[in-house]
This record gives C-alpha cells, structure tokens and sequence, in this order.
C-alpha cells in the first residue's frame, strides 16, 4: 500500500447497542451538577460522540478542509511570484489543460499513477494474498514470517528510499553487484536513471516496504471466516484449494475492499518515495513523474531549476482531490455489493 | 489639572525609560539562509559586523536546501519571515520581488552598489519595475575540474581544443581510468555540462543576446548542434551513468574514481574540505579550435535582501550595506573560496585565480540568466530533455524543439 494510507473508516457502532440507542427511554447517564441532569441514552451518546470526536474534527477541518478549501480559492487567482493577484475565473485550469507542456505533464503524471495502482495491485497485493493464504493453514513458524513479513512496513519511507537508492546505486550499490556475482552482470543497469526501468523499481521498491501491510490484513480477514464453512466443505470432501477458492476468497471481500481502496488511494496520493529516490523532477525526464510530484514542483518551485506557480498547483491539487473523492467513494459502493454476506 | 500633571509624568517617564530600552535590548535581526554548511563562515562574519555596531545581533538560521523555498514563501505570504533574506538571482529573485515582499533598495540607501558591474546587478534587478532589491553575494562560473595527479601520472594535459579534449579522454579511459565523474540522474548537473560544453558552439555571448531577443530561437541549428556536442562524452562517463547523481559524481572525483568533474566553481571549497590531500585545478570548455579564446558561462549567485515587513528596516539596511564593502567580500571569499560578488576583493586561493581568469570571457549562463522568469523556466524543460537525450530517447533537435515550444508560454517572439 503507497503512501500510508490513511486509517480504515471508523467502525459503525455494535448493532445492539444501536438498538439500544434507539429504544433510548432509559436514563442511565448522569451528569455532575447541580440538578443533576438526567439525559437519555441517545442524547448522551450523542454528546460523547461530539466529546471523542470533537478534537478529531478540529484538526480535520484545520489541516485537511481548509487546506483544500484555499486551494480551490487559490486556484481561482492569477499569482505573480508568490502574490496572489486579481481573480481569474478558471483560467488556470485551461492553462494545465491547453498550454503546452502542461496538458502532456498532467497525462503523463495521471498515467503513471494509474500505472502505479495496477502494478501495486497486482505485485504488492496478489503476493500479500498469496501469502496470506499459506500463513492462514499455519505452517511451522507462521509466527515468525508474520512478523516478518511487517517488519519492512515499520521503517520510515524516507529511510527505505534513501537505503534502496544506495542498494540500485550504478556504481557502489549491491544490486547491480549481486548480478554480477550471480553471473548475470548483463542484467545491470542504471535502475533508477533508465526511463525505462525506473517507475517500475520504485513501484518494487515501495511494495517491498507495504506488502506486510496486505498481508496481514487478509491474514486477519481469513481468521474472521468462521470455521463451521470450512469444516462443513472439508467433511463435504472438499480440497484445500477448494476450500480456499470457494469458501475463504468469496468471504474475504471486505478486507478487498479496504485494500483496493487504500491503494488506489495510496496509488494517487503518491509522493514521498518518489520524491526521495527519484526528486521533485520525476528524473529521469518525467519517467517517474506522478501526479503528487507535479503538484509539489508546480506549488513550491523547483530548487535551482524552476520557479513556483501555485496557480497551476492549486489547480493540480483542485483535480486529484476531486479525483481521489469521486472514484474512492465510487469504488466503496461498487465493491461493497460484491461483498458475500454470511 | 491632575490630568495634565499625569499625562506630562507619563511623558517623563516614557522620555526617561526609552534610551534606557534601546541600548539595553539590541536590536536582533534574523538572517534565513539555505547555506547549511557555511553556517560557520557567517558566524564568523556576523561576528565582525556585531563588533562594529553594538547594539544589532544578527542571528544566521539556515534551512535544509530543498525546503528553502517553501518555507520563505509560507512565511512571507503570512506576513512574517525574517529581517535579512539569502536570494537567489534573477527569476528567483523576481517571484519575490515582484510581488512586493521585499525591500527596494537605491544607491542612495546603499551607496556601495555603485561600485558593482550593472551584469552583476542584472541577478539583484526586478524586470518588473527595474530596481535593485539585493546586494549580489557571488559570481559562478562553469569549469572542467580535473585531478592533476591522474593526469601527470596518465601523461596528460589539459586540452586545448575539443578534439584533443576527446583524446585525452580516450588516453585515460584506455587506461583504466574513468575519464568523467558526470552522470545524468540529477538534470541540473546536465544544464551544467551544457553550459560549459555548449556556448563555444553556439557562439557565446553572440547567441545569447540573439535569443534573448527574440532572432533566433533554440531550434536553431548553432544551438542544438552544440548541445549535439554532449552525445559525444557519454562514453567517457561512468558506467550506469543515467543513475548515477550529484552525490556520486561529488564522490568520484573526491575519491580519484575519475579524472575530471563538470561542475561549477562553487565545488571548490567542498572539494578542499571533504579531501585535504586532492590535487585538483580547472580549465574551461574547450573551443572547437585551439586558437581560440574559450567561452566560459558565468552568473550572479544570488543576493541579500530585506524583507518589506521588517520591524527594524534601519539595523537592516545597516547589514546589508556591510554585505557590500569590500571586507565583507574579502572573507567571504577567503572563508568559502568563493568569488565574492563585491568589486576589489583581492583571491588568494590558486584554483579559484584561475577561474577568475577564465572570467575574462565570460557568457551568461543562459536558461538561468535569460530564461528562468517565468514557467515553465527554460531549465527545467532544458534538464528534462537533456535526460532524454542522454538517455538515446531523443534528438538535439527535438530538445530545442521543446525548450523553444515550451518556453512560448512565456516567451512572445518564440510563438510562431
């Protein structure tokens, strides 16, 4: 999963105590005071709900609304260096989409993500489910592999791709040395400097670091199938692989589901590793260039090289956010009728 | 009666207590700066300049390279910032110029800009209404370093022309030796072999002035006949060459894993630094013919400035002005091995003498100087198709077709 996806939706309330809620006639809070106030469950409920969410809520709205918020004015306003100017209408969005080369960086960004979340999902996550599946039938140190298999998704971002940047390093690094001792020094190569090898290491490198991630959540997912539909299938004469073809995937929708979204959502938000092993300039030439990265050079400027227009930046921000909203939420309906209820 | 007595007791006691604030509380200017690691030359040199006026502190607070834009501009825009900011020239200079966030500054306020050459003033003017809202800190120049024990001990020397540039280098790598530190993973490092390689091709200054305004366009063949002339060391540089970045080429020629490094003149005092016992000199890009005196490309580092909201406009006006003498100039360039902007400083350093001589014929570094106003910026798109090109993904031609393409969103007379 790119990018620490942001944690899973917060879990719906028990359905009983729903129930409870709404049944609601008995007092069972009491607040310290004078009159000692006596409030219905529901209302209770509710105000702890405003309590446990309130400081959540503030920072949402501080660091995630208004930030999105002002770049959508920001995007509205011609800017002069870093002065924000007279109020433009769209005129940055038919800039980015018009003017060359803007209209070919935006495509080629877009596809690199999509790129990014196929090759995610088929690298990082059929290998995660894979072994999720061989640690579920507990193998003699299932144990230990799970903790390792996480262990990588403890490490900072930074720190993987400072590391891997130095392993694929042409010249002092052991990647390409490890080819060559293995008699295979044909294969070397500039693996982050060839376009057209470098988006596809990074998406290695960065599914090296999540795959435990996955992994555990499909593990996890496997474990909640109860195991009367296992057995049931076993006693029907059912094999190992049928079990797990017929009974265990069809029930592991939901875990699929946070998954797929996560990564898409990781997939389009992608930057740091990005940005640490191939810089703010996609090197080389736009072959790693995602959208994230576009956005960052346009906003903030390149060091040494470009200058800031946080016109178009904001205007790039305005788009991946629609973009990530609109298919995220589009995808949770669609996947969650897929779902098999048990 | 009584509210008089009081407003005038007030008043004493404003009138007594106000000389006793200011000289008890200095004033304290602060310097951003993304020059981490000249921390301690500044300190030095604030040092000197609190000693001469008591009474102002000057505190040095460098950020990370990377982030320095970005938190400048954050700060700026909310209307804070520091007293004292480190610019870079030109186009970066001008997004914070133009829009107001910095103090204009004449020769009357700060007589001593008198003394700098107006090519070195162009990196500290706005284009927009055409002050001067710096005092320039460093000329660079783009040379060829090359380790003098390689050579004397590989039997060569410095070439003379472009061909001989290309056999000494088959000389060395015949030998073993990798003749180019130079890779293409960071795209700023192939602006910079362009801009030692390409103006004695292209012409220099002539071309410069030509596509500055407007004759000609980079399509034109002088120009990517000249970038052209790069293809022609990419087997001399290191093996994976496309992956290898700044960092490593720094470590080849520090650890003589190769024999020469394209780069600019500030490397000097890293060089020194990071490898007591490196015996290194310069020479410029070689011309096409050995009689010929060779283009060098050169531009103003970048300046010192105010900001336009500073609490204390007098104490900062006061540096920046000491930023602009001669003494000022003089340790910098003897702390840093630097060429210090300032006019009548005196360079001791060897290596550094030399590019100062090269100086002579000197040609702005051309995306910086001319094309870096607005974006996309002439480098970016220039350090972009560069990679390509070294990368076999495309031609001299089609790089100067998408500069020029590119820089026409800008650039009225390149729009055909």
């Amino acid at each position: 999963m790119p990018s620490g996806g942001s944690p899973p939706p917060t879990l719906a309330p028990p359905a009983d105590e729903a129930r409870a809620g709404q049944a609601g006639a008995r007092p069972l809070v009491t607040l310290p005071g004078r009159s000692r106030l006596r409030l219905s469950l529901r209302a209770s409920r509710r105000l702890w709900l405003v309590v446990f969410l309130a400081p959540a809520g503030l920072l949402f709205a501080t660091f995630i609304t208004y930030p999105i918020l002002s770049a959508l004015a920001y995007s509205l306003f011609r800017w002069e260096g870093i002065g924000r100017r007279e109020f433009i209408g769209l005129g940055n969005f038919v800039r980015l989409f018009s003017t060359f080369p803007y209209p070919r960086l935006l495509w080629n960004a877009f596809w690199h993500n999509v790129a990014v979340f196929v090759l995610t999902m088929v690298v990082q996550n059929l290998t995660a489910l894979g072994l999720a599946v061989l640690l579920a039938r507990g193998p003699r140190g299932a144990r230990v592999y799970r903790v390792v298999f996480f262990l990588s998704v403890t490490l900072s971002l930074v720190i993987v791709g400072f590391l891997w940047g130095l392993f694929l390093n042409p010249i002092f690094g052991i990647v390409n040395k490890a080819l060559a001792v293995a008699g295979l020094g044909h294969l070397a190569r500039p693996w982050l400097g060839d376009p057209a090898t470098a988006l596809v290491t990074l998406v290695l490198v960065n599914a090296w670091r999540w795959l435990g991630f996955p992994t555990l959540v499909f593990l996890a997912g496997i474990h909640a199938v109860p195991d009367d539909y296992l057995e049931a299938a076993r006693i029907d004469g059912a094999s190992e692989w049928e079990v797990t073809r017929r009974i265990v995937l069809p029930l592991l929708a939901p875990a699929v589901t946070i998954i797929v979204i996560l990564t898409f959502i990781g997939s389009f938000n992608w930057f740091e590793l990005p940005y640490v092993m191939a810089g703010v300039a996609g090197a080389p030439n736009r072959a790693t260039d995602v959208l994230g990265l576009f956005f960052y050079r346009m906003a903030f400027g390149e060091v040494d090289t470009g200058l800031q227009d946080i016109g178009i930046g904001s205007a790039i921000a305005v788009l991946m956010f629609a973009l990530l909203a609109g298919v995220s939420t589009a995808g949770a309906v669609l996947l969650r009728r897929c779902e098999v209820e048990y | 009666m009584r509210r008089v007595l009081a407003v005038a007791l007030g008043a004493l006691l404003i009138a007594t207590l106000a000389p006793v604030t200011r000289a008890q509380t200095p004033v304290k200017l602060t310097f951003w700066s993304w020059r981490t690691e000249d921390k301690w030359a500044y300190d030095r040199i604030i040092r000197v300049f609190e000693q001469r006026n008591p009474g102002i502190k000057v505190e040095f607070i460098p950020f990370r390279q990377v982030e320095y834009n970005t938190i400048l501009s954050s700060a700026l825009q909310a209307g804070r910032g520091p007293d004292i900011i480190h610019l870079r020239a030109y186009g970066g200079l001008e997004q914070f110029a133009a829009p107001g966030y910095l103090l204009p500054l004449d020769y009357d306020q700060v007589p001593e800009l008198r003394r700098f050459p107006l090519q070195t003033l162009v990196g500290a003017r706005s284009r927009k209404d055409g002050r001067i809202y710096g005092v320039p800190f460093a000329t660079q120049t783009l040379v060829i370093f090359y380790n003098k024990r390689i050579f004397r001990e590989a039997g060569v020397s410095p070439p003379r022309d472009w061909d001989g540039f290309l056999g000494l280098m088959k000389t060395l790598k015949d030998k073993g030796i990798t003749p180019l530190a130079n890779g293409g993973k960071d795209g700023w490092t192939l602006e910079v072999v362009s801009g030692v390689i390409a103006p004695n091709f292209y012409g220099g200054t002539t071309f410069y002035e030509a596509v500055t305004r407007g004759q000609t366009t980079f399509r034109d063949p002088v120009y990517t006949g000249a970038i052209a002339k790069l293809l022609d060391l990419r087997p001399y540089m290191p093996q994976g060459f496309m992956g290898v970045d700044y960092a490593t080429m720094q470590q080849l020629f520090l650890n003589e894993q190769a024999a020469m490094f394209i780069g600019g003149a500030w490397e000097i005092g890293f060089f020194k630094q990071q490898n007591k016992t490196l015996e290194f000199d310069v020479f410029p890009g070689p011309p096409p013919r050995a009689d010929q005196v060779p283009w060098v490309s050169s531009f103003a580092d970048g300046n010192y400035g105010i900001n336009a909201k500073t609490a204390h406009p007098e104490a900062a006006l006061k540096f920046i002005r000491f930023t602009a003498t001669t003494e000022f100039g003089q340790m910098f360039t003897d702390l840093l091995a630097q060429m210090s902007a300032v006019p009548g400083v005196v360079i001791k350093d060897p290596v550094l003498k030399r590019v100062q001589e090269m100086n002579r014929k000197a040609t702005p570094y051309i995306m910086l100087v001319g094309f870096r106003w607005q974006t996309p910026t002439g480098s970016t798109l220039l350090q972009s198709a560069l990679q390509a090109m070294m990368a076999g993904q495309m031609t001299p031609q089609q790089v100067g077709e998408e500069v020029t393409r590119g820089l026409a969103a800008w650039v009225d007379a390149f729009r055909r």
